[in-house]
């Protein structure tokens, strides 16, 4: 990402050479566009690169059968729908982050950190243990629907309840908001540990790998629900960018330069939530990607979100590719739970490029 | 007359004297720990398990019977007894409130402190071995007999377990073209959970002539969606879990599982927890019930098959 052009690029104390914004567009693009196809060409069907642009329909011999018929339907009902959702829950998660950390001016910000993950998480493993019981057998009907309203639900309820905690009239108080979200990330986390104790083996298993995270509930129609919900925050980013910049200064200065900073906090909260709910709710809990992908993207380009807030969408998406493709083919036929591998690889990239900003260590 | 009545009498006197005397010795069992447990009186039993208590009730146990877990479903009499919660989150007072001489629990009941705290306290406390295979399920028969020092009991029992294993094998050579499985523990918002080798679920498969689909892991984990297609499972295993059980529509309109056979073919099987995989004294039962819905050719012959185990009195 450090690719260095001639006149443009200025130097800024602690940070590197800066390149233009449309260059990093089209680098974090092809890189997208890299990572996907890498992702459509392993999985544990094992459909062979020769055979890749036949199944897709692209060129190539089309009339082979049986296994052609197969490696279609592999390819369009299990993998793209699957690479499509990585792509797009990375970059709702990294935006979520860059848009908390420029509220907050805080550079650990995450969804996770106020709580709403966790009100998500909350929702969903109650929805797992009371499906079993007697309250839940009214809720049967919707029984394959019920878990990821459930988490949408619950982040959605974490960010009211902090909202109305922080908020008195009219003003919104960021650090009361920051300081509630962890009381309530607490709180989601004992009842989380309660409903832990409650279930049985089975339902232990569910909760657990619903917290580590899985894209491999991704199908069609939750494309369909992640799509307008990415579009519509893609372009909520765009508007509150000059915003975010400006708050930078900090809230008086934001607000005399004729920044509605109110309105500035309700929609970034609004949308951090409704974009954290709704990854919640097809993956369930994958961390790090919130905050290491904005982090690292204000290294190279620096801080403005007229290019963070994109450049992010498009970095968390591949990295989010990246560590799906990993985690549906290193340990198959089995899966690995793909929150593991992003804070086993997020974390420590994310160490050494704070070990790298402080000049402990010349990576 | 009345001399053969006396004797007859004292003989009787002297058998119970003598079992008295062997009850007071005590008899030792090696258990799941691989350490000597020595049960001097086992006369108030709680039993942690399905398929212990299942056993104990074949055994004509029952009345010792003081505390059961929650997973003691079977017979329906068990619920009754008092219940000391689900087998892996035991309290220690709970357990020891009952005033139990024997502890009988299933290899697997905890947590660690609970039962570091009933050990402590000095109740004898046997961790029966939970092996799922043939031999593993006539060991834990004989186990909790000898536990009970009633191992002729035990012996009836395994006769008659062995016995439906035999047969049930023969059964399974009729198996011509053998299915493949793939057991389900769950379906949670389109991630399957699926039985790989080391499980219960693996051995009920094979003891059914079938072939588990999935051999590339052991355990039960998340399976990958793609790895359900290459695994090309005939049939779809599960159980039901009470009311919230799996059902058919979801797995056959599941991206992955619409790939293979067994959607195309809708064969779905969901058959009850317990009797399936609890690996007591019902298990050939089990086998030969599951078999019936692999291999309905064979029906016929399997239900020619009448399992002893769940018809022997070995209560005595």
């Amino acid at each position: 990402m450090t690719v260095l052009t001639e006149g443009s690029a200025k130097r800024r104390s602690g940070y590197a050479l800066r390149p233009p914004a449309s260059l990093t567009l089209i680098c974090l693009f092809a890189a997208l566009a890299g990572a996907a196809l890498i992702a459509l060409t392993v999985g544990a069907a094992g459909i062979p690169l020769a055979r890749l642009p036949a199944a897709l329909g692209l060129w190539g011999d089309a009339g082979a059968g049986p296994s052609l018929a197969r490696d279609q339907l592999v390819l369009w009902s299990i993998r793209i729908p699957r690479i499509g959702a990585a792509a797009m829950i990375g970059a709702l998660l990294a935006a979520s982050g860059a848009i908390m950390q420029g509220l907050f001016r805080n550079p650990l910000a995450d969804p996770a950190l106020v709580g709403v993950s966790s009100g998500g998480a909350l929702a969903a493993a109650a929805a797992i243990v009371f499906t079993d019981s007697q309250i839940g057998q009214n809720f049967r009907f919707m029984q394959h629907q019920l878990l990821p309203i459930a988490a949408f639900a619950g982040s959605l309820a974490t960010t009211v309840i902090l909202y109305s905690i922080a908020s008195r009239s009219g003003r919104t108080s960021i650090a009361i908001f920051l300081l509630a979200g962890i009381a309530i990330a607490a709180i989601a986390n004992a009842g989380i540990g309660l409903l832990v104790f409650i279930a049985d083996d089975r339902q232990l298993r569910d909760i657990t790998f619903w917290l580590l995270g899985s894209l491999s509930g991704a199908t069609w129609p939750k494309l369909a629900t992640l799509a307008p919900v990415l579009g519509c925050a893609a372009i909520a980013c765009l508007s509150i960018a000059r915003g975010l910049d400006v708050l930078v200064l900090g809230e008086a200065e934001a607000f005399h330069s004729g920044v509605d900073v109110e309105r500035l906090k309700r929609i970034s909260i609004v949308l951090v939530s409704a974009m954290t709910g709704v990854a919640v709710s097809v993956c369930g809990v994958v961390g790090f990607i919130g905050i290491v992908v904005p982090h690292l993207l204000r290294l190279v380009i620096g801080p403005a979100h007229r290019l963070l807030l994109p450049a992010s969408m498009l970095l968390g998406a591949v990295l989010l590719v990246g560590a799906d493709t990993l985690a549906r083919t290193i340990v198959a036929p089995a899966e690995m739970p793909i929150g593991i591998l992003t804070a086993a690889i997020g974390a420590p990239f994310f160490l050494a490029m704070l070990l790298r900003q402080r000049g402990l260590v010349s990576l | 007359m009345t001399v053969c009545r006396t004797l007859a009498v004292s003989a009787a006197a002297g058998c119970f004297l003598l079992g008295g005397v062997a009850l007071a010795a005590g008899v030792t069992v090696h258990d799941a720990r691989d350490r000597d447990v020595t049960i001097a009186d086992p006369a108030r039993i709680v039993s942690i398990g399905g398929a212990i208590t299942e056993i104990l009730y074949a055994l004509g146990f029952e009345d010792r019977l003081v505390g059961v877990d929650s997973t003691s479903l079977y017979p329906a009499a068990a619920r009754e007894k008092p219940d000391v919660g689900y087998m892996r989150q035991l309290s220690a007072e709970g357990v020891l409130g009952l005033n139990p001489s024997l502890v009988l629990a299933a290899q697997g009941s905890g947590p660690k402190e609970t039962i570091d705290v009933l050990e402590a306290a000095k109740v004898p406390l046997v961790l029966v071995p939970d092996t799922f295979s043939e031999a593993g399920l006539l060991d834990k028969i004989k186990l909790v007999g000898h536990a009970m020092d009633a191992d002729k009991r035990a012996e009836c029992l395994t006769a008659a377990v062995s016995d439906d294993l035999t047969q049930l094998r023969e059964l399974r050579a009729k198996v011509t073209k053998p299915v493949r499985v793939m057991f389900v523990m769950s379906l949670l918002n389109g991630r399957a959970m699926a039985a790989g080798k080391n499980t219960a679920a693996n051995e009920i498969i094979a003891l059914a002539g079938g072939i588990n689909a999935i051999d590339g892991y052991e355990g039960y984990k998340p399976i990958n969606d793609e790895a359900i297609v290459a695994a090309k499972p005939d049939v779809v295993l599960s159980i039901q879990r009470g009311k919230d059980s799996l059902d058919a529509e979801a797995v056959y309109v599941h991206p992955a599982f619409a790939l293979t056979p067994a959607a195309a073919n809708k064969a779905f099987i969901s058959m009850e927890g317990l009797y399936l995989l609890g690996f007591g004294p019902r298990t050939a039962a089990a086998a030969r019930d599951l078999s019936i819905k692999l291999y309905p050719a064979l029906a016929p012959q399997a239900e020619k098959f009448k399992p002893a185990a769940l018809t022997a009195d070995c209560r005595k």
